[in-house]
């Protein structure tokens, strides 16, 4: 019943505010949808806590401690990016970046797009993963479009064709998948697909078929993450939508094509003992950490310095979970909340900050700590985190990854200590003078919603300093679950 | 040299004029032409699998044929051809690399493709495993007319293609996949040509061209 919720609240807000044109109150229709999902997602927790893993209508729905917990965490952030956009978005009407017509359009789409992402969460079909995945694409393509400016365009254009031909790849995995299945499965079709039971047959599956499948699947779902080297879309996506977007873009949908990615792992290595696919997973990590680290040096434009920071974060989750393990699987997952709430934060304030000064360029914004305390505050914390500084979440989480690295792959630590060397030096460069430089900027419009910017900052220094017990439970649980023995 | 059965017959045929159509295609360079091209590969795989639904006698082959050639034949070729003549493109410019270039590289292409096929084809054993090869051709093919057709609309059309050759593939590899992931495939393309329609005509009012060297300006350093 909680699994119906979570996917139909989204769902049904997105149909209302197709129907509903565009009201006033909008923007706090689509929080309270969010709010329900929210609320949703967690009775689904507890119920999952409660009662272990749920398998529901026929199967096509599965729910297990890795799944539940981005379920909770997506919802999670799907809430405060409603409540920052409200305000942001009048900001942007004011400023008549967009009119009413087109918010009804965001709006409308937001929803969509949380509904496709817990689809793709929650599915137990591979093929429908597969689905959810590309019509996550489809949402996002009209909404990183919406000021319609030359940039956005260009942007949305190659958001869609490379998403597009890179989730291409994956569906041509995803065929092999079911033929490899289909063997052992036999040919009934309805249960081959099923991961509950391609994971019960996994070591029997032919590894040969497999392997070219996870290499399909990875550059597919890969693209998704925004993998070097085929990350090139992510920048530019992340750069020129409205900052919720990309807010939810790099802390939400990058998460979900790792998932995708992880559970493809895991079939994968059941069915041969050679370290191919963890081999593949550390190689496109480390690239993407490095690339994305030095690329840092080179923006000008706020929101793609912090878009290349993504790239080198999911470089950091691809890695650990390429390495296995308990330990690492445990601090990728850890990772994954820490870098989602932060980066989240990172961008409402640096929306914000945008929209103060006027301009996305770095040289443009400063001195927000004397124009606005608290988003100055705000994007000071946030950055910090992002760069693994004690006592935050992202130090316990990377520590962990790289302790790990020296043990077990002491090759790769160097780089990945040069790469976050690098990435500090970039960042913290950068950030320094935004926030204490001298300035004669305007004050906004309206207040901006800063409650989410501290929530999430003060659930990242709470999981540096301690993790709860029942959480450290749940992470175990799904680590263990993905990492295998 | 022994004889094999009609519908065998009539299966490699459909692989052969596949291949033939995605060759058809990399060398046109007409629009309305290439929409043309991607409505008879679209007809050719409705063909294949009602062949195919016919052998195997499995029911929800005759609805996923009937729902390609409504998709694939129908409805995206009359979206193609209304947007062609609202926006007045009829022809590509010069391809980024020559056509016999192209055409060159493509055989090497499928040659590389049969390769691929070759573990994949050993295992299978569905009457028509020699396709498989064929479907990995088309698919390539189709990326490699993505990558050197300059026009949007060009572009597009690879893509479609290269789901047509995707289908192909699991055709004739598993005999299909499973009804609720064929339609939800269906359903995406059906809303990403939707998306880019709606996306053209913003292009468009921004650039007065679906040229897309003006979409070039965003650079990785700058």
């Amino acid at each position: 019943v909680e699994l119906l919720l979570v996917l139909a609240l989204p769902a049904a807000g997105a149909m209302v505010f197709g129907f509903l044109g565009a009201r006033r109150e909008a923007a706090e229709i689509n929080v309270a949808f969010s709010l329900g999902t929210f609320l949703a997602a967690c009775a689904l927790t507890v119920r999952v806590i409660n009662h272990g893993n749920q398998l529901v209508a026929h199967e096509q729905f599965f729910v297990d401690p890795f799944n539940v917990f981005l379920v909770t965490l997506t919802a999670f952030v799907g809430l405060t990016t409603s409540l920052f956009s409200r305000p942001y978005m009048r900001v942007e009407m004011a400023h008549g970046r967009v009119t009413a017509g087109r918010l009804r359009l965001y709006h409308s789409m937001y929803q969509m797009f949380m509904f496709t992402m817990l689809l793709a969460l929650t599915t137990n079909n591979m093929g429908l993963l597969w689905v959810a995945m590309e019509a996550a694409t489809l949402s996002t393509v009209l909404l990183v479009t919406l000021y319609r400016t030359p940039a956005s365009l260009e942007a949305g254009w190659k958001y869609f064709i490379l998403c597009g031909v890179g989730i291409a790849q994956a569906l041509f995995g995803t065929i092999l998948l079911y033929f490899a299945a289909e063997r052992v499965l036999g040919a009934e079709g309805v249960t081959a697909l099923l991961w509950t039971h391609l994971d019960a047959v996994r070591s029997q599956l032919e590894p040969a078929v497999l392997a070219l499948a996870f290499v399909f699947l990875l550059v597919g779902y890969g693209t998704k993450v925004g993998l070097a080297p085929l990350h090139s879309w992510l920048p530019d996506a992340h750069a020129e939508g409205p900052t919720p977007i990309s807010a939810v873009l790099s802390g939400l949908l990058l998460n979900v094509a790792i998932y995708a990615v992880v559970r493809c792992k895991v079939l994968v290595e059941g069915a041969f003992h050679s370290p191919l696919p963890s081999r593949m997973l550390m190689g496109f990590g480390l690239l993407s950490v490095v690339l994305g680290a030095f690329f840092l040096f080179r923006q000008r434009d706020i929101k793609r310095l912090f878009a290349y920071s993504s790239i080198e974060h999911m470089g950091i989750i691809t890695f650990a979970f390429g390495m296995g393990g308990p330990v690492a699987t445990f601090a990728a997952l850890l990772h994954m909340t820490v870098h989602s709430l932060t980066k989240s934060s990172i961008f409402f304030t640096v929306g914000h900050a945008a929209q103060k000064a006027g301009s996305q360029l770095m040289d443009n914004i400063r001195g927000l700590i004397t124009l606005s305390p608290t988003v100055g505050w705000g994007l000071m914390l946030g950055a910090l985190a992002i760069l693994g500084l004690p006592p935050f979440g992202v130090f316990a989480s990377e520590f962990l990854i790289i302790t790990t690295a020296m043990r077990e792959q002491p090759w790769a630590t160097p780089i990945l200590l040069i790469a976050l060397g690098v990435a500090f030096a970039a960042i913290f460069g950068r950030v320094q003078p935004m926030v204490f430089g001298e300035t004669d900027a305007q004050r906004l419009p309206h207040p901006p919603a800063l409650l989410p910017v501290f929530a999430h900052l003060a659930i990242v220094l709470l999981l540096g300093l301690y993790v709860p017990p029942y959480l450290a439970h749940w992470y175990q649980a799904a680590a263990s679950f993905i990492g295998g023995p | 040299m022994t004889h094999l059965p009609l519908d065998l017959q009539l299966l490699n045929a459909c692989a052969a004029l596949m291949l033939l159509l995605a060759f058809a295609m990399l060398s046109q360079g007409r629009i309305v032409s290439l929409v043309n091209l991607y409505a008879t590969q679209g007809a050719v795989l409705a063909a294949t699998t009602l062949v195919v639904a016919w052998r195997t006698g499995e029911g929800h082959l005759y609805f996923s044929a009937i729902l390609t050639i409504a998709v694939k034949v129908a409805f995206l070729p009359w979206l193609l051809h209304r947007l062609i003549r609202r926006l007045q493109v009829y022809w590509d410019t010069e391809p980024l690399l020559n056509i016999s270039g192209t055409m060159l590289l493509g055989l090497v292409i499928v040659v590389f493709a049969f390769a691929l096929a070759q573990p994949i084809t050993q295992l299978a054993n569905t009457a028509m495993r020699d396709a498989i090869g064929i479907a990995i051709a088309v698919v390539l093919l189709a990326f490699l007319m993505m990558i050197t057709r300059r026009k949007a609309m060009s572009q597009v059309i690879g893509f479609l293609s290269m789901e047509n050759g995707l289908f192909f593939g699991a055709m004739s590899a598993t005999y299909g996949m499973p009804m609720v992931v064929e339609l939800g495939v269906a359903l995406d393309v059906l809303v990403a040509m939707l998306v880019l329609g709606v996306f053209f005509f913003q292009i468009r009012e921004q650039f007065d061209s679906l040229d897309l060297h003006h979409l070039e300006s965003l650079k990785e350093i700058e």
